[in-house]
């Protein structure tokens, strides 16, 4: 039974991929969907921001918390303010996380 | 959209790239995780291996042994991690015109649509970019994130916590570097903002990955009210 879910669930996750990059171009010409797939990138961006740091737990019982994560991401921002390269922005984020857990 | 086309620059490939594989490096890095909570819900080894192979999309993955873990049935769980595969049909929408591949190579691409795979090339100025971007990520991820599952399903929690090193918060730093650059216009710090509330509002009251998806929504209400304010 698990690997028929197991199964299921990959087979209907690569079609639900597959069905995004097949629907045909001129679909996303239109204004009303050139719009909404601008915003999706930033609010999705943005959702996984405020998961990845807020949240614990991640199973079936997920809550908010506030801890070294919210730290990280601070830096982050701050490294962003000064104009850090990705990569320096990236490790940033880890020490400090990894730090503040030390200290 | 795809800009000007033409070879990229050497420079611009080199950059793309190693931004890729820093992504690709600390998102498989959690796969060690999921292996070992994986194994710790109750799957078997080869079973946890198959959804990183297989499913390969984080969330889903995630849900899918949530519900495993606590006592759901199988099939529950395959539904939960479907509804949270919905985001990349969006995904997969927006990038489909600025990749441009067709036949194979679309069908085979369409098994690397990811949150980090699109976040790296939905910004890109040209097809060459986007695709260097798509595939360095894409493939770098899915490398590390199913080694990295047959190494925490096999050593289960004996390797330690990810969290250890931070990587936790590094995906967040990432996704946030990512973010920056689409902050300047009003109507996408709106979006920005109003996403983040609604995923903090949900993360308590939802299973883990429909905050995210949620997100699709406030796109979607956005561009709509966007469009009756300049009728």
């Amino acid at each position: 039974m698990t690997w028929i879910a197991i199964l299921v669930c990959a087979a209907g996750c690569y079609l639900l991929k597959l069905a995004g990059v097949s629907i045909p171009s001129s679909v996303l010409e239109r204004p009303l969907v050139q719009r909404i797939a601008d915003l999706l990138p930033v609010a999705l961006l943005a959702a996984l921001i405020a998961v990845q740091v807020f949240s614990r737990g991640g199973g079936s019982h997920p809550s908010l918390t506030i801890d070294a994560r919210l730290a990280g991401l601070g830096a982050a921002a701050g490294a962003l303010t000064l104009r850090a390269p990705f990569l320096v922005v990236v490790i940033v984020s880890a020490v400090t996380a990894s730090l503040i857990r030390l200290a | 959209m795809p800009g000007p086309e033409g070879p990229l620059d050497p420079d611009e490939r080199r950059r793309i790239v190693r931004d890729g594989l820093a992504v690709a490096v600390a998102t498989g890095a959690y796969g060690i995780s999921f292996g070992a909570i994986g194994v710790s819900s109750g799957l078997g080894v080869a079973q946890t291996c198959a959804l990183s192979l297989l499913v390969f999309t984080g969330a889903s993955q995630f849900a899918f042994v949530g519900v495993i873990a606590a006592g759901g049935a199988p099939l529950l769980g395959a539904v939960s991690g479907l509804l949270l595969g919905v985001r990349n049909t969006l995904y997969g929408l927006r990038l489909s015109p600025l990749l441009d591949w067709h036949g194979f190579r679309r069908t085979a691409a369409a098994h690397l649509v990811i949150d980090e795979s699109t976040a790296m090339s939905v910004t890109r100025s040209s097809t060459e970019a986007a695709r260097v971007g798509f595939l360095t990520t894409g493939i770098g991820v899915f490398v590390l994130w199913n080694a990295s599952t047959l190494i925490g399903a096999v050593a289960g929690n004996a390797i330690g916590d990810p969290r250890d090193y931070g990587l936790d918060s590094a995906v967040g730093g990432a996704f946030l570097a990512l973010l920056w650059p689409r902050l300047q216009s009003p109507q996408n710090r709106l979006a920005a903002v109003l996403a983040a509330a609604l995923a903090l509002v949900l993360v308590p009251l939802t299973p883990a990955g429909i905050p995210v998806l949620a997100a699709g929504v406030v796109a979607l209400g956005l561009g709509l009210s966007a469009r009756e304010a300049t009728r």
